[in-house]
């Protein structure tokens, strides 16, 4: 914050994480597809699937840290936005079935059959194109966060405030989806994909194709991220983050910051859910519930927010542990993950990454501002009327 | 003396069987249960009872109505089995029958058609029933069959009926019978007078089920007398759904204001609190099994004696919350999110471990089952219960915060925890207190909660989102804010219900909070002053 | 700093991936069986019965010795109520855990789910819970009811014994409702029933405020004709219904209420006292008097300790469905997948209310239809029975978008086939 023009363009640090996620993700692919099966070296399709669901969940983490760990806006609601990305691509993926569903209807979806509609309703016309699903994956959930964010921040909602309403927004969506009236299949959501873009889904070279493309867009997100934060902009934002009323005083308009970061996010959350809907073959109303996205905000927490790579080590973690601890102790999984979000805020307030980093500036010495410099380390202070 | 004399006036007159069949003639049928082929044999045996006319089948048949009539499998005796004690069919009597094994016997299988065949059975033999219930009974059974051949009787049974809740209730019986009797149409449309002036949904029932069937005159009466009651009853349906939202914003105040002292007043995030609430609805599920084992006639009482230990449980258990977690994090409120949602995982994991992962049953006291009738409002006990204990537990909270030391205390610490701590009030005491107080709130709520919904492991997670959005709505801070944010939600949905469904009803509540935040941002009640930046 | 960063993330991945393939590794000596039932989130009340179920019955299988000379091994996972972890676990049972069959799933949304994962890696799943039809799948064996096995039995009982005139379908707002209301308001028109003596009423998931929705119902039923409720509430949002109907003196007598989602399981959750005469229609009640059924429930409460412990419908499906593989698996002489499906219909085993169920060409099985009254003790007093087995029917004949499809895995080798155009549709 001591100054505006120092840093420019992302930091060797985020360049590493993303040279690393690109190697990770080719060989985890040529071992999936080059090596037999009973080869040592083979990374089964079970694990490919596994982690190219764990990259989208990553994707999100990092589109939410973005707004909050570096804009101090707790979205309660980013899976909201995800899941709507994940509907666009889901409709697309519908509409490819064609004549392949149950009855045999070449234009509408199996549940529209069975729910007596005799056209297509107009909100799915043109989902047959990849190209208009993939720009309403982003143009849906940007368009909301747009408009919600005009409204919020705007009235200078902010704080708990905003966090509840986007809490109470991705619960209304939830409950609206769930409708079978809606025309998105109900509960049931859209599921029994067949093909993406010519390709059948099921085969092991289109799910480690969409597991790369995952890994590519995490990559861009990181490099976006680092980008925006390290910018002049980014320095408004942090600055926005920490002090919204001076930085208003001092004759910027912070509104218009988040409002840019948010929509932004939403659309990164977007991809993410587009991304998600074919590797794991279905999308319902589920991820909109609000439980969902307090997981993204706890994902962000553990990795540390506020840094780059954090987030994605989050998702990875939890994730990773939760997939572990369901299969292994199934009875006991949930005192284990309660127990994780509890001694992270306890132990690790600043996140893996966050903690790490201060454990090795305490022993080089080297001075914070310097990192605050870069703008990844700079968490608020605690509140001045505050307990100590 | 003279009811007796006209019961067997009425006896003689109504039927050819000699009045007060005595036990050897009763005796042969009722044993006919026992061998009775199907629904179909067990009806034949109710008919032959009924053609009796003697009163004293009573018993039999309100037992097998029950379910409790059953025939020993040795030698196909009846006897009326209940609470492990086996009586006689028709004196209810205790009988000796040197045998407690349950397996022993046989019940006397019943269903519904068999049971409206009881009643209507029953209700031409008990309008002479010394007991003012039973002769109710039969009124309103014969005003809901409309049976025609009880009206000789009932025009006798008025004309001694001292009781006047019973006489009215004969007269409405005798006003529906004379409409499916044979008399001529001037007598018919005063009985329609008669019963559209009860107003009611039973009245309107009985009425729409002679519009088809009559003609001329009487048809268009009682097309008029529908429409009559029909608008009075479209007016009472705003009162009704003014009830509903009454109740349902009790619900959402209950479950609030525990959050409305530790978000609204400490500004901890709690997503813990709705496990707050289930361990206060678990608490009363454990007194209730306990009160049924050991001491089943205090089981009125269990709702009283839960509520000390519900507010207990949840108040110690939000005390080490306090004391082990979130003194930690003050100062980071959006860090407690993160804690509290880890304890709330370990609570439900906890609970379900302890009790399993099924819906545990709670009962309801007989004081909070059933109805009454307020005008054409009909008020459950539950609902109105459970709004009365919502203002008594608003009214003690504002009390405690007002005009106690502790709530000064309270209050001195969340508006200006330095200087607080300055005027000597041990500030880390207070915050473990207050805590331990919406803790404590939130598992007495679980009491009233208990009663009306679910009681699982995931009772909370159903409350949580409601009560944050109630805080947010009526604005952080104050208690006015969570009262009547949580009385106009829930009026505001039901009013939206009728019109666009449970679902879209809420859709659309939730869209008005987003925007009203807007409109407002800290809540209906907002604080003022410096407090607001932090 | 950031090569300390590059160890953790490589770490952190080389420990996920390990972590992974260490699962793969297992032993082989061991024939597995998958269960996939919730035991955390939303429907942990009602699937963790059934994973219990399995257990025992598995125990009790290795206790006669187990299959094909090996002993059989339960692999449990918890999808935890999520529907994509569903499909998450289901690849990881088959392929990671190497099941050579899964039982599991409750909801549609669930079953749906994991379908694609199923035909992908060609593995068997046996789905025991009642549910809307309108599916045949190669990989899944549907041990529940299908509609025609218990809604179109407890409508006509209505009709017939209690001479309803005038219907509220009211359900929560998902597939299995929808499905079955159609098909019921198709019948109902059917049999002469007029438009204006049907009410359909959705409710979300969870309905806990049923203060309006009752009050309606009262007041539908207040047309001078004999009402009946007919319930496809699900699950949680029963308790508060029956409470509500049970206060505002909505009694079984006046408007009978039959539904088809509340079994022993769910009643053992609410005060029934004032419930007594209200319906279910299911293919088993824990009441029924078969001697199958008495040992079935002396064994279920041994092997949970716990006497009071209540039987219901869709466990009977797994006691089904469960020995119907195990008589498969003996008489194909492997787990191959494509044999045990090949072998599966035409077995017949006895289920729990005294007779056979036989495993047809659909995939469905046949079964009694029982309706029942609840009493005050928690359980159903059977009122009426169908005479024969009604075998299990995959496309309603009263949906015109299905009535020409027909499902056959035997002769036609395909699940939906259209009788009118001689084709397998969408293949």
């Amino acid at each position: 914050m001591t100054s505006f023009n120092t840093a420019t363009g992302p930091g060797r640090g985020t360049w590493i994480s993303v040279a690393t996620i690109t190697l990770l993700a080719i060989a985890i692919a040529i071992a999936n597809l080059g090596f037999p099966p009973d080869s040592a070296l083979h990374v089964p399709d079970y694990a490919v699937a596994l982690l190219g669901k764990f990259l989208c969940y990553a994707m999100l983490a990092v589109s939410l840290n973005l707004v909050w760990g570096y804009c101090g806006i707790l979205s309660l609601g980013h899976s909201a936005f995800f899941a709507l990305g994940g509907y666009a691509m889901g409709m697309y993926l519908m509409r490819q079935i064609g004549t392949r569903g149950v009855y045999g209807n070449p234009v509408l979806p199996d549940f529209m059959v069975f729910l007596n509609y005799k056209e297509l309703p107009w909100f799915w016309y043109g989902f047959d194109q990849f190209w208009f699903a993939a720009l309403m994956a982003m143009f849906v959930p940007g368009l909301l966060a747009f408009v919600f964010g005009w409204l919020a921040f705007r009235s200078r909602v902010s704080g708990v405030y905003l966090s509840i309403i986007t809490q109470a927004m991705t619960y209304a969506l939830l409950l609206a989806f769930f409708r079978n009236d809606m025309g998105f299949g109900g509960n049931n959501g859209l599921t029994d994909f067949k093909d993406i873009l010519g390709f059948d889904i099921q085969t092991r070279e289109t799910r480690a194709a969409l597991f790369a493309t995952s890994a590519i867009f995490l990559c861009l997100f990181l490099v976006i991220t680092a980008l925006v934060t390290r910018s002049r902009f980014g320095k408004l934002m942090i600055a926005t983050r920490d002090a919204e009323s001076r930085t208003r005083f001092l004759g910027y308009r912070p509104e218009k910051v988040k409002l840019f970061v948010w929509t932004l996010s939403a659309v990164m959350a977007g991809i993410a859910g587009a991304l998600y809907v074919p590797q794991v073959g279905i999308i319902n109303p589920g991820e909109f519930a609000p439980a969902n996205s307090i997981e993204v905000v706890i994902w962000t927490a553990v990795g540390g927010r506020g840094t780059i790579i954090g987030p994605v080590i989050g998702a990875f973690l939890v994730n990773g542990g939760k997939s572990w601890f369901t299969g292994l102790f199934p009875e006991v999984w949930l005192f284990v993950l309660g127990a994780l979000f509890v001694l992270t805020t306890l132990f690790l307030p600043k996140g893996v990454i966050g903690t790490l980093r201060e454990g090795w500036i305490a022993k080089r010495g080297i001075r914070t501002s310097k990192h605050l410099e870069d703008g990844e380390l700079a968490l608020p202070k605690p509140q001045p009327q505050a307990a100590e | 003396m003279t009811r007796i004399l006209a019961l067997i006036g009425l006896l003689f007159a109504l039927i050819t069987t000699p009045a007060f069949a005595d036990r050897a003639t009763l005796g042969p049928i009722i044993s006919e249960f026992a061998t009775a082929k199907g629904f179909k044999g067990v009806e034949v045996v109710i008919d032959k009872l009924a053609a009796t006319g003697d009163p004293e089948v009573g018993n039999a048949l309100r037992a097998l109505s029950a379910g409790n009539l059953r025939f020993r499998r040795s030698d196909g005796a009846v006897f009326i089995v209940t609470s492990g004690q086996a009586l006689d069919p028709i004196t209810r009597e205790t009988v000796d029958v040197g045998t407690d094994d349950p397996e022993k016997f046989k019940k006397v299988r019943v269903k519904n058609s068999i049971r409206r065949k009881i009643s209507a059975a029953l209700s031409g033999l008990t309008l002479m029933s010394p007991s003012i219930d039973r002769r109710l009974r039969a009124a309103s059974t014969i005003f809901e069959t409309a049976d025609a051949s009880a009206l000789e009787a009932l025009e006798v049974a008025i004309k001694d009926e001292q009781n006047q809740d019973v006489k009215a209730a004969f007269e409405d019986a005798r006003a529906s019978a004379t409409l499916a009797s044979g008399r001529d149409d001037a007598d018919k449309i005063t009985a329609v007078k008669h019963i559209a002036a009860r107003g009611d949904r039973e009245a309107l029932s009985l009425l729409s089920r002679f519009e088809g069937q009559s003609e001329g005159e009487l048809k268009s009466a009682i097309a008029n007398e529908i429409a009559k009651i029909e608008s009075s009853l479209a007016i009472w349906a705003n009162a009704q759904n003014i009830w509903y939202g009454i109740s349902l914003g009790s619900v959402l105040l209950l479950a609030a204001i525990g959050l409305a002292i530790t978000f609204g007043v400490m500004g901890v995030i709690n997503m813990a609190h709705g496990e707050m609430v289930m361990l206060g609805a678990y608490t009363t599920f454990a007194v209730q099994e306990f009160i049924r084992a050991t001491a089943p006639e205090l089981f009125g009482w269990s709702l009283a004696i839960a509520l000390p230990l519900a507010f207990l449980v949840s108040g110690t258990v939000g005390l080490i919350m306090e004391r082990g977690l979130i003194r930690f994090l003050y100062g980071r409120p959006l860090e407690t999110l993160l804690a509290t949602w880890g304890v709330s995982l370990i609570l439900q994991q906890t609970v379900r471990s302890i009790f399993g992962p099924t819906n545990r049953e709670v009962g309801n006291p007989d004081w909070m089952s059933g109805a009454f009738e307020l005008g054409q409002l009909s008020i459950t006990w539950n609902r109105l219960w459970i709004f009365v204990f919502a203002m008594a537990v608003f009214a003690a909270l504002f009390f405690i915060i007002n005009r106690t030391s502790f709530g000064l205390d309270m209050r001195a610490v969340t508006q200006n925890r330095r200087m607080a701590g300055a005027m000597g009030i041990r500030t880390s005491w207070v915050d473990a207190m207050t805590f331990a107080l919406g803790s404590g709130i939130a598992g007495i709520a679980g009491v009233a909660l208990s009663q009306i919904g679910n009681v699982s492991p995931n009772l909370g997670q159903s409350y949580i989102i409601d009560s944050f959005l109630v805080v947010v709505f009526g604005g952080v801070g104050n208690l006015w804010g969570t009262l009547v944010g949580a009385m106009s939600l829930g009026i505001i949905n039901k009013f939206l219900e009728p019109y666009a469904g449970a679902v879209l009803g809420k859709v659309i509540v939730l869209i008005a909070i987003i925007l009203f935040i807007q409109k407002r941002p800290r809540g209906l009640f907002a604080l003022k002053g410096r407090a607001v930046e932090s | 700093m950031n090569r300390r960063k590059f160890l953790v993330s490589a770490a952190a991945a080389s420990m996920l991936m390990t972590s992974v393939s260490h699962i793969a590794l297992a032993a082989d000596e061991t024939i597995k069986v998958g269960i996939l039932h919730s035991l955390s989130g939303t429907m942990a009340i009602s699937e963790t019965t059934l994973k219990d179920v399995m257990l025992m019955l598995i125990e009790q299988q290795n206790a006669k010795g187990g299959l094909l000379g090996k002993k059989l091994e339960a692999v449990v996972v918890d999808p935890a109520s999520d529907w994509p972890l569903f499909a998450e676990k289901a690849r990881e049972l088959i392929s990671a855990s190497g099941s050579s069959v899964v039982f599991g799933c409750w909801t549609s949304v669930s079953r749906k789910s994991v379908l694609p994962v199923f035909k992908e890696l060609n593995s068997i799943l046996f789905y025991p819970v009642q549910y809307e039809g309108e599916e045949s799948e190669r990989n899944v064996f549907y041990t529940g009811a299908s509609p025609n096995q218990q809604a179109i039995p407890a409508v006509d009982y209505l009709l017939e014994e209690e001479g309803v005139e005038r219907w509220v379908l009211a359900g929560t707002d998902y597939v299995y409702p929808r499905t079955t209301n159609k098909i019921l308001e198709a019948y109902l028109k059917s049999k002469g029933v007029a438009a204006e003596d049907i009410m359909i009423n959705y409710t979300p998931f969870g309905h806990s405020d049923w203060q309006t929705i009752v009050s309606d119902i009262k007041g539908f039923g207040s047309a001078g004709k004999k009402t009946a409720v007919v319930s496809t509430v699900n699950g949680d949002a029963n308790v508060p219904f029956y409470k509500e109907l049970g206060n505002q003196g909505v009694k079984a007598s006046d408007i009978p209420v039959v539904a088809f989602s509340v079994g022993e399981e769910e009643l053992a959750g609410f005060d029934t006292a004032p419930l007594v005469g209200h319906l279910a229609a299911w293919n088993y009640f824990q009441s029924v008097e078969a001697p199958e059924n008495a040992e079935f429930i002396a064994k279920w409460r041994e092997f949970t300790k716990n006497p009071e412990r209540v039987t219901n419908d869709p466990m009977e499906a797994h006691y089904i469905g469960f020995n119907m593989w195990v008589k498969a698996v003996e008489a194909a002489g492997t787990t191959d997948s494509d044999a045990v499906i090949a072998a599966l219909p035409g077995i017949t085993v006895p289920n729990l209310t005294g007779g056979m169920s036989t495993m047809l060409a659909n995939h469905h099985i046949t079964k009694p239809v029982l309706i029942g009254e609840i009493q005050a003790d928690g359980q159903f007093e059977v009122v009426s029975q169908t005479d024969d087995l009604v075998p299990g029917d995959a496309w309603s004949d009263y949906l015109p978008e299905s009535a020409p499809l027909k499902s056959d895995w035997v002769e036609l080798n395909c699940g939906n086939y259209n009788t009118e155009t001689k084709a397998c549709v969408g293949s």
